[in-house]
């Protein structure tokens, strides 16, 4: 269970996320500072270290729209948080599942800011309101991905499993 | 059933002889672009071999592209320093396809790579860049990815796990009218789609009017195919994506024009007829907002941009010098013209467009991505309203939040520059 500590509507492009003009910054340990800097409170919150781990981000329709910049998920995932939204744009969810930041894909979800949320496995209650919402699982096909800790780890692992299968040929031939 | 031009080419990239709307596919990639993001993806590449005894390697420096132009030149010692680690990779790594910030082969990533020949027909490219779709203007399969995915397609040479998305058919009909072209079109194609109408869709271009249409102009409907949240844009290849490539990028191999089969299974059909498009205008804040001309007309204006991987090229910048020729830009309006590359650059100067546009009061930057992204160059005022010919209008795109931004045809843009107020170029008083 955790608190919703942001709401935003729909189409929130990477650049509200994080703006352009830090793109300069590429780190992970770096751009959480700059995530919605747009937004001096909520920035400010997420600086001053107010939110707690797990908590909720809430938008609308295609979040995440716009630029492939990979800050827009670092910055986020540097907070912890949760993104639940009615869908999410192309990019930020590869993004995402690549970085391991965790989103929701709740087509219907209805909540504000306060409001506490619990994420079950196949549906999100929004214990402050009793209502309960599906939430649809991410593609099959990303799983592997996730299941692996993220794209790095998973990419790593083919390579060398892909090293080891040449060693066992080479000693064949050999 | 047949294929479109997408799931061709994914299933050719892929090893299959078929492939349809959700199949998980593991395309080869035949070139994987990056501009100075480069250097997360280096980051996220060294991260991949960590811990493992196996030697960072590129699958193939052959089909790995690096083409700085977000920053350049660098707006501060942050960007010039990740420049030069950028620099000092190509060099170990032996990057083929780099283009460094220079006036000769040095430009905008979307403008480089057909202009060099990079991209062909039939060609898986990614790009870190979600306007990697502009290469879909050449029957490429062209797709913007993040830098941890591009860090490991370096190392693979492939994609994983690519879920082939369905098509929707654009097929457009009708000459369009003066001073109307295809920014007007895909502006007001975005517009009926909205934002994310594609999401997760290819958008095919078919119809008299595509055919007719230059690979310049198919530039721009394929650039701004992700504004309606699209993965790819498609033109299937024809004769004039082999006239482009011969005569304007010197490519003398023979080519693969993949074209759809004709039972080819489309999600849907959209049907536009362009004669009587009017100039359209993406008001501010989303790409979707789209109005025609008619609806914002007098709206004053403070900073008019021209330039970008949307409408950056020749054709672009002679329509805008063409209109501005002898006349002045209006006192209170800067203009601000960016050629798309070195080569657009010294055509345009050959042909007089650089003269005329800066007699007429532009500023006439060097090639890059200009204030588009509000990075550096022509930052906005509080307050201030923008008029361009980009392909963003979020709030604070172009670095300040509490300002402005419509998008328009450079047409529209340059006839703006003399009143200072957002104008029709078809006005005959001009």
């Amino acid at each position: 269970m955790a608190t919703v500590v942001y709401k935003v509507a729909d189409d929130v492009s990477t650049d509200a996320i994080y703006p352009g003009r830090f793109m300069a910054t590429v780190l992970p340990e770096e751009t959480p500072q700059f995530a919605f800097a747009d937004d001096q409170e909520f920035n400010g919150q997420l600086k001053a270290n107010k939110i707690p781990s797990g908590s909720y981000i809430v938008g609308g329709r295609n979040f995440g729209c716009g630029s492939s910049r990979e800050q827009a998920v670092s910055c986020l995932k540097g907070h912890e948080l949760v993104i639940v939204a009615r869908s999410f744009a192309r990019i930020f969810l590869q993004n995402s599942v690549n970085l391991g930041l965790k989103l929701v894909t709740c087509p219907e979800i209805e909540a504000n800011l306060g409001d506490t949320l619990k994420l079950d496995a196949a549906e999100l209650v929004n214990i402050s309101t009793g209502r309960r919402f599906a939430i649809v699982p991410l593609p099959q096909s990303r799983q592997a991905i996730i299941d692996a800790g993220g794209l790095i780890a998973y990419t790593r692992s083919r390579l060398l499993r892909e090293a080891a299968n040449r060693s066992v040929e080479w000693k064949t031939i050999g | 059933m047949g294929m479109t031009v997408a799931e061709k080419i994914l299933a050719r990239a892929s090893g299959l002889a078929f492939a349809q709307p959700g199949d998980v596919v593991e395309p080869k990639v035949d070139l994987a672009m990056s501009h100075e993001n480069a250097a997360l993806v280096i980051n996220q590449f060294n991260e991949i071999y960590q811990g493992t005894e196996l030697t960072p390697r590129i699958w193939d420096a052959s089909k790995v592209a690096v083409i700085f132009d977000h920053r350049v030149p660098a707006e501060s010692p942050k960007t010039a320093t990740n420049q030069k680690k950028v620099r000092e990779f190509v060099a170990a790594h032996a990057l083929a396809k780099f283009h460094d910030i220079r006036g000769d082969v040095g430009g905008i990533c979307h403008q480089v790579l057909p202009e060099y020949g990079y991209v062909r027909p039939g060609m898986v490219v990614v790009g870190t860049d979600s306007h990697t779709t502009s290469h879909g203007a050449l029957g490429a399969f062209a797709f913007g990815i993040g830098a941890t995915e591009m860090a490991s397609v370096w190392a693979l040479g492939v994609a994983v796990n690519v879920e082939v998305p369905a098509t929707i058919k654009i097929n457009v009909r009708g000459r369009f009218s003066r001073c109307v072209g295809p920014k007007d079109l895909i502006l007001y194609l975005i517009g009926q789609l909205t934002a994310q109408g594609a999401n997760f869709k290819v958008l095919e271009f078919q119809g008299e009017t595509i055919e007719q249409m230059f690979t310049s102009g198919r530039l721009v409907l394929c650039n701004m195919s992700v504004e309606a949240g699209a993965t790819a844009g498609i033109v299937p290849a024809d004769e004039e994506t082999a006239r482009y490539l011969s005569e304007e990028a010197g490519v003398t191999d023979s080519l693969d024009l993949v074209q759809p089969d004709p039972d080819a299974g489309y999600e849907r059909e959209v049907e536009i007829n362009v004669s009587a498009l009017s100039p359209q205008i993406a008001c501010p804040h989303t790409v979707d907002n789209v109005k025609p001309v008619e609806q914002v007309v007098g709206r004053p204006v403070h900073q008019i941009v021209i330039g970008s991987c949307t409408n950056g090229r020749l054709d672009d910048l002679a329509m805008a010098a063409r209109i501005v020729k002898g006349r002045k830009i209006a006192s209170g309006t800067r203009l601000l013209v960016f050629p798309a590359s070195g080569k657009v650059y010294r055509q345009a100067l050959a042909k007089g467009y650089v003269g005329a546009l800066m007699q007429a009061g532009a500023v006439v930057m060097n090639s890059g991505c200009g204030p588009c992204l509000g990075v550096h160059e022509g930052a906005l005022g509080d307050g201030e309203i923008a008029l361009s010919t980009t392909n963003r209008n979020f709030k604070g795109r172009m670095g300040n939040p509490n300002s402005e931004i419509y998008l328009c045809s450079p047409a529209v843009a340059a006839a703006s520059a003399l009143t200072g107020r957002i104008t029709d170029p078809r006005d005959e008083s001009l």
